[in-house]
């Protein structure tokens, strides 16, 4: 076990992938409960594929795919909040609507410029040696970012979660706090989606927060239950992946999916 | 002369042009305890969007009595089935109601550490606190959501519907409690209201919504009233709610 893991560290890459990995997998966990409370569970998921799309579209420019799918999925998710809050086009659908035509451009494009090869299953499914040393800087600092304004603004962002009205008629300025949530979420999601995949990297929203809320009772035992079982499952995936040569993203998910699992169980069998 | 808390003046309330609530005028005294009755569509929760600021009147005006700010209005609102089954512990719950007075300043000081403490030993549930919002029963989560809204309100707290879907009992124990609220604290009540005996039972004013007009006195008043006694023969077919 320790000749494993010592092993697992003596490739750079592996060291990368898990400074990463550990903190978007931080942050998403802190974002989901927030995003399941308040119904935006599919958010994330509409968010990755329009990652999909700008980072095709960027990787055929030969631009770095962090600098274009930043601006472009925060973009996209300030569209979504807008078209939500409008009710023009209802939340979900207008999701559907992104999700989808992103995808589609993603995909003409990359078989237009480099045919559909490796990268295309790389973006989709995600990859532990996706993480250059330049990736690695950006990935840390704006998740630490992401972590810093969470913790500040952690009271607000449980009000307007708990009671959007409530919040609104104290005077709180609920549009700033929910476009917060979405922009955060945005850059949660595109750190995430090239070890995760854009097909997983929602899970790494939600999974989390839904197992906590199994045992948990309060809001910031949920949070800190939340933290745990994504870091839990994000360092036993990354050693199954390693061991067995298993697509990272995936190998994340069916940890976490044994996890809430187990735990809806010992929920089940505590209310008997 | 007493002070007056809410004026309304010849306010219209509409969604896309179409008037819910068209030219009424009204005066929410200091100190009153104000039942807002009528069958449903006829803008109750519309003009309760426009009290608290939420909606702005499409011609007239509401105005707020001198000292009292938007933001130190309790509230106290209809439960939604998100928050039934949310994971938060009862002082969560009720120490986010200062949030207000923080502004941007992140966590919660000794002062809202101590108004929120407060307001739990006031309504009777201090020993709640630890436990899970979700774990409470209808009336329990109405106190905690009651004590919530004293944190935030200095002088006025707006309820929307507050005992829907309790048993009469508990109803009973809430509109007692409010009452209780009104004359020992000196907190103005206005709420919207489908319990109409207790409504008429415990408030000073009703203001009674139907589809084209109003009516605005006291219980006496309107129970005498013609629309009054038409509203309170078709409740009482059906159990005393409309």
């Amino acid at each position: 076990m320790i000749e494993y893991v010592t092993r697992m560290f003596s490739y750079p890459f592996m060291v990368r992938a898990l400074a990463v990995g550990l903190l978007v997998s931080l942050c998403a966990a802190l974002l989901g409960v927030s995003l399941v409370l308040k119904r935006y569970s599919m958010i994330g998921d509409g968010l990755s594929h329009v990652g999909f799309g700008a980072v095709a579209v960027a990787s055929a420019l030969h631009l770095a795919p962090l600098a274009v799918a930043v601006p472009v999925v925060v973009a996209a998710a300030f569209l979504l909040l807008l078209l939500g809050e409008s009710g023009r086009l209802k939340g979900d659908a207008a999701t559907a609507v992104f999700s989808t035509g992103a995808l589609a451009v993603g995909v003409m494009v990359m078989s237009v410029s480099t045919g559909m090869n490796a990268d295309v299953n790389n973006y989709l499914f995600g990859s532990i040696l996706a993480a250059s040393r330049q990736d690695v800087a950006v990935s840390v600092v704006l998740s630490v970012l992401v972590l810093i304004l969470y913790v500040f603004f952690y009271e607000k962002l449980f009000a307007v979660t708990f009671d959007e009205t409530f919040a609104k008629a104290t005077g709180m300025k609920t549009g700033v706090y929910n476009a917060l949530l979405a922009v955060l979420t945005a850059v949660v999601v595109v750190l995430g989606m090239r070890m995760m995949g854009a097909l997983l990297i929602s899970s790494l929203i939600v999974f989390p927060a839904l197992t906590a809320m199994r045992l948990f009772r309060s809001y910031r035992s949920v949070i800190l239950g939340a933290v745990a079982f994504s870091l839990l499952g994000f360092l036993a995936g990354i050693g199954i992946s390693f061991g067995w040569g298993a697509p990272a993203g995936a190998s994340i998910v069916v940890v976490d999916m044994a996890l809430f699992g187990i735990c809806s169980f010992a929920a089940w069998l505590r209310r008997r | 002369m007493e002070q007056f808390c809410i004026q309304c003046d010849h306010v219209t309330l509409s969604y896309e042009n179409q008037a819910v609530v068209s030219d009424l005028s009204f005066t929410v005294e200091e100190g009153d305890y104000l039942c807002i009755i009528g069958e449903n569509g006829t803008g109750k929760s519309t003009l309760m969007k426009g009290l608290l600021g939420l909606k702005k009147p499409s011609s007239g005006s509401i105005v707020l009595g001198e000292g009292i700010l938007r933001s130190q209005i309790g509230y106290v609102p209809q439960q939604t089935p998100v928050q039934r089954d949310f994971p938060a512990s009862v002082w969560e719950v009720v120490l986010s109601g200062t949030q207000n007075s923080r502004g941007w300043r992140p966590g919660y000081g000794k002062r809202e550490k101590e108004l929120a403490g407060e307001k739990l030993e006031l309504l009777g549930i201090s020993e709640l606190r630890s436990k899970s919002f979700r774990d409470l029963s209808g009336g329990q989560r109405q106190r905690v959501l009651l004590a919530r809204s004293l944190c935030a309100a200095k002088k006025l707290i707006l309820l929307d519907e507050p005992t829907a879907g309790l048993d009469p009992l508990v109803t009973e124990e809430f509109y007692h409690l409010l009452l209780d609220l009104n004359r020992s604290q000196h907190i103005t009540v206005v709420m919207v209201s489908h319990a109409i005996q207790e409504a008429l039972g415990h408030a000073d004013h009703i203001l009674y919504l139907s589809q084209d007009s109003y009516f605005y006195g006291t219980p006496l008043e309107y129970a005498a009233s013609r629309a009054g006694q038409r509203f309170l023969k078709r409740c009482k077919g059906k159990g005393g709610r409309p």
